[in-house]
Parts: structure tokens; C-alpha cells; sequence
């Protein structure tokens, strides 16, 4: 791990260094509108120092977003509206369940593709297609519809959507993983005279199990962004989504900003705890350690 | 003596039949095998007969394409032929099959990566019904068998490439098949590992008294191990000698050296040479 480290660490502070470059550049415009009403002409120094500290700033300095994000998180009550904690946990709740009902429908899609040669013809084209479909566009629709269906919450429209978005990599992964064994597989599996329920249980499940892991984080990444979406064009008032569009709704980009990287660094904390699922089963199933 | 260098001298097949009377345990008579391919039919066997009885140690020895892998996935029933009869146990290799009359040991180990070596030995006690105590005395019984004792709790990933072979030829022990049909099952090993394991399964073969069929690509194999050689050629898929060994049973590593032995590579090697210029 040490190893990446310094790759990364280079990339980290090639990135804060293009973006403090940016901000100054971005803000600057303001900054000398303001001082030319003002009569006056900044040097450079004061230029940098201006662009680096404003309310209001296009591009908020690296420093602005980490203070904000710093107080939206360690700084307010956990129940409070301002609270980035509260937020993400609201956005979370979404991504869980849309994750867990796509891990469910994206496997069992999977075993009935791998099972049934009419199911593979009807159902991988539509699984397919349907990723193709803006979810921007859809969202709405699918707040109105489950609305109409009784459902309180945003909730469930949210978590629809967040599964919508993570079924597909299960399902491609699932399929990939249970069709893997080869000839010689099947073979001796024939010549013990096993059923195709045995051949299943034994042979197939388990030799997907690789692949369903793999997919499993592309998966909670796609259901995060699935959550987030679902916040943005339905009036949502709560969740990072929500923040985000609060924030440029109202001219507040210290607040979108700080939504954001509040969202980014709960998919890497998602991601990471797949990936630790993930070793523990596989040491657990007998794998060789990496 | 006499025997073996009257033997030598003939330039005749010998006669396919076992020696002796019993009922043959694998009967051939004039099986044909053509793939319709986009190519053109393939002919993998042409009027192929052949009586194994029981107890025998057969290999099968040929060029690619000869059909000797084919013969033997007939005779599993994991291929149709499209003439002649066969029959394994006086049954039609499909019921022979799910009689489980046979195991079956690839060239490629193919054990799970999930499960320990002991677990891979239960696969097959597994899909036909042993209940749990039998499983786990057959999979001592067979470990111990190829002296893989002790490595039940192990991974495949942690045996070597021998000892991963070893496991799935204990596999194919494991529900007491009479029969054993092995396809090339050392030919990814080297020659050291592979001497080594063809000393064990001479040594198996004594104690269990199995009836064996072995396909190779390797004439000192085949001539090391067998109570009989099949030399099979190509382009159609025939035979094109039968080879009875008069070697003894009891073979140590050294008869390699031996002039019967060398006898006996010769007429193998000369029926592959004829069997090459023919197709």
C-alpha cells in the first residue's frame, strides 16, 4: 500500500495545484471589477490573496472547500439541517437500498439468462436498452408513478433509481461468472452423471462468485450516483443530492461545492468497504492470497 | 527368452483379444466416428476394434488427430459414434456413464479453487448420494492410495502441478469405478515428476486391479506402463498395431533400460512411422 502512496500523493498535488490555478484565474474577474469601482489597481499579491478568500467565488480555493466541508461535517449537530453527516446518511439510506435490491435483481435476472435459453433472447436486450435511457429523464417519471402508488417517501422512488443504475454491472458480471466453467468442467461433471441443478449448485454458483465480487463495487458506485440523481429533479430537500442543488439554486457555491466532495468521499468510503467484504470472503472461500 | 525374441521378430499385429476368456470389460467392433465439420466430414475413427478385459493396462499411442482422445470420450460416452458398436460392462457407453462405471482423469487437474483436496475427492461422492461418513472414509482411503495423506485440509493452489494430478486421480478413485480412463493425464508435468508418477500408478494399478485405459504421447510411457500398447494413426482415425508386452508386471524404473523393453519402443515406434506415411 505504501507503494501507491507516492504515485497518488504526486497526483493529489497535481490536482490542487492545477485547481488553485484555476480558482485564481476564475475569480480574478470579479476581484478586478470590484477594485475598478473602487479606483483601484491590486498588484499580483493582492490579486492572489482576493481570489483565494471570497463568499461568493466561482471556483472556491481547495482551502475554502476543505474549511467548509470541515464544519459541515465536524462542525454542526448530526441532526441538524446543515449537518453533511445528516445529508449523507439521508443519501446513503438510499444507496443501501437501492444497492441490496440490485445485488437481488441483477443475480437472479442472471440465473434465469444462464438457466433458460428464451430468457437469455427476452431479457438481455431489455436489460440492455434500459441502460441506455437517460435516468435524468426517467427520475422524474418514477417519483410521479410511485407517488401515485401510495408511497410516502422519496425513499422508494430513490432507491428504484439507485437500483435501476446498479442492477446491470451484477447482472453482466453474474452472467460472465456462472457461463465461465469450460468444456472440461462440464465433462467430468457428465461423467459423474450430475443434473443440471447439480451441475448449477456446484460448478456454476461458485465459480461466479469472483465475478460477483468484482461487480459488486462498480455496482455501490453506480447506486450512490443513482441516489444523488434521484435527489436532483424531484424538489428533494434533504441528501447531498439535494444540498447540491440548494447550493446552485441559491448562488451558494461554498455549499455545492462541499455537498460534492461530501458525496465523493462517501463512494470512496463505500467502495472501500466492498473491497474489504470482498478479501474477507475470498480468504474465506479458499483463495490465494494476493 | 525365446519368447519375447520370437515376439520381436513378428511382424504381424498381435491379436487384439485378451488373453483371457472372460467377457471383455470394453468391446469396440468396427466403430466409426465422423465430425461433420464446415471444413468437410473428419473421419477421428474408422473401423476401430478392440477387446479390453478386465485387469488390463492399455495405452493408446498415436499422432495428433490419430483419435485416441476420441476412442476414449466414446467409450466414456461424452461422444457419439456414428457407426459400429461398443460396449463398456456389456453396456452402451451412456448407461455405462450414468452407472458410473468409469472415472475419468483429464490432462488438466481441473480441481475446484474453492474447495480444499479433500472437498474436490467429495465432489463426486457428493452428486451420487454417499452419505457424510462414507465420503469421509473413501477420501482418507484414496488419499492415502496416490500418498497424498495429510493434504486433504490444503488448497489446490498450494499443491504442485504433480501433486494436484495425484488429487484428481483420487478423485476418479474415490466411488470404486472399475474402470479408469486417463487422457494424458501427466503431459503437462516434466519427466522427473512424471517418472516418479508412473512408478505410483503402476504401483495403484497393482493394488486395486483396476482395468485401465491411458492415452500418451510419450512412447516410453506407454510402453513403461501397459500390458498392452495400441499404436493408433491419423487421417482416418485407426489403428494400426496392437502390441502385447511380455515385460513382467512387477516393473522397476531400471527395465527402461532393458533390451525387451527397447524391443518393444522399436515396434512402436516403427507403427507410428507406418501409420504416418500411410496418411
Amino acid at each position: 500500500m505504501m507503494r501507491n502512496l507516492l504515485p497518488v500523493l504526486t497526483v493529489v498535488l497535481a490536482i490542487l495545484a492545477i485547481w488553485y490555478l484555476a480558482a485564481f484565474a476564475m475569480n480574478r474577474a470579479w476581484v478586478m471589477d470590484q477594485a475598478a469601482r473602487a479606483g483601484e489597481t491590486p498588484g499580483l499579491a493582492q490579486q492572489i490573496a482576493a481570489t483565494m478568500n471570497q463568499d461568493r467565488a466561482r471556483l472556491p480555493a481547495p482551502h475554502q472547500v476543505a474549511a467548509e466541508l470541515y464544519d459541515g461535517i465536524f462542525g454542526k449537530k448530526i441532526t441538524s439541517k446543515r449537518s453533511l453527516v445528516y445529508h449523507g446518511f439521508i443519501t446513503l439510506q438510499a444507496t443501501m437500498w437501492g444497492f441490496a435490491l440490485g445485488i437481488v435483481f441483477g443475480v437472479a435476472l442472471a440465473v434465469l439468462i444462464v438457466l433458460s435459453r428464451v430468457a437469455d433472447l427476452m431479457l438481455m436486450p431489455w436489460a440492455i436498452i434500459s441502460q441506455t435511457i437517460p435516468v435524468v429523464a426517467l427520475a422524474p417519471m418514477i417519483v410521479v408513478l410511485t407517488n401515485a402508488m401510495g408511497a410516502g417517501s422519496l425513499m422508494v422512488p430513490k432507491a428504484i433509481i439507485a437500483a435501476y443504475l446498479s442492477f446491470f454491472p451484477v447482472l453482466v458480471s453474474m452472467v460472465k461468472g456462472l457461463t465461465s466453467p469450460d468444456a472440461m468442467q462440464l465433462d467430468l461433471l457428465r461423467t459423474y452423471g450430475a443434473t443440471r441443478g447439480q451441475v448449477f449448485r456446484k460448478l456454476r454458483l461458485p465459480a461466479s462468485m469472483p465475478y460477483f465480487f468484482a461487480s459488486l463495487k462498480i455496482a455501490v458506485a453506480a447506486s450512490l450516483v443513482g441516489a444523488i440523481v434521484g435527489e436532483l429533479p424531484t424538489g428533494a430537500i434533504a441528501g447531498l443530492g439535494a444540498r447540491m442543488l440548494i447550493g446552485s439554486q441559491f448562488g451558494e457555491p461554498m455549499i455545492m461545492w462541499a455537498a460534492l466532495f461530501a458525496a465523493a468521499i462517501l463512494a470512496a468510503l463505500l467502495i472501500f468497504a466492498v473491497g474489504a467484504l470482498e478479501r474477507l470472503l475470498n480468504r474465506a472461500m479458499g483463495a490465494q492470497p494476493a | 527368452m525365446t519368447g519375447e525374441r520370437a515376439r520381436k521378430d513378428s511382424a504381424l499385429p498381435a491379436d487384439p483379444q485378451p488373453q483371457s476368456g472372460a467377457a471383455p470389460v470394453i468391446r469396440a467392433a468396427g466403430l466409426d466416428l465422423t465430425f461433420q465439420t464446415g471444413d468437410g466430414p473428419v473421419h477421428a475413427l474408422r473401423d476401430v476394434s478392440l477387446e479390453i478385459g478386465r485387469g488390463e493396462f492399455v495405452s493408446f499411442i498415436g499422432p495428433s488427430g490419430c483419435g485416441k482422445t476420441t476412442f476414449l470420450r466414446c467409450i466414456a460416452g461424452l461422444e457419439q459414434p456414428t457407426g459400429g458398436e461398443l460396449t463398456v460392462n456389456g453396456l452402451p457407453p451412456d448407461e455405462a456413464r450414468r452407472a458410473r462405471s468409469y472415472g475419468y482423469v483429464f490432462q488438466a487437474a481441473g480441481l475446484y479453487p474453492w474447495r480444499t483436496i479433500a472437498g474436490n475427492i467429495r465432489l463426486p461422492l457428493e452428486i451420487m448420494g454417499y452419505d457424510k461418513r462414507e465420503q469421509v472414509s473413501r477420501v482418507e482411503k484414496v488419499l492415502d492410495l496416490v500418498e497424498l495423506s495429510g493434504f486433504g485440509k490444503k488448497y489446490p493452489w498450494q499443491l504442485s502441478g504433480g501433486m494436484q494430478q495425484r488429487a484428481s486421480i483420487a478423485r476418479a478413485l474415490s466411488f470404486d469405478a472399475d474402470i479408469l480412463l486417463m487422457d494424458e493425464p501427466f503431459g503437462a508435468l516434466d519427466e522427473i515428476v512424471r517418472d516418479h508418477l508412473n512408478e505410483q500408478l503402476l504401483a495403484l494399478w497393482a493394488r486395486t486391479g483396476k482395468t485401465i485405459a491411458f492415452v500418451t504421447h510419450s512412447i516410453p510411457e506407454a510402453v513403461y506402463l501397459s500390458t498392452r500398447i495400441v499404436v493408433m494413426s491419423p487421417r482416418p482415425g485407426r489403428i494400426t498395431d496392437v502390441i502385447d508386452s511380455p515385460l513382467p508386471r512387477d516393473r522397476p524404473l531400471e527395465i527402461r533400460d532393458s533390451e525387451a523393453f527397447i524391443a518393444i519402443a522399436h515396434r512402436v515406434r516403427e507403427g507410428l512411422k507406418a501409420g504416418h506415411a500411410d496418411g
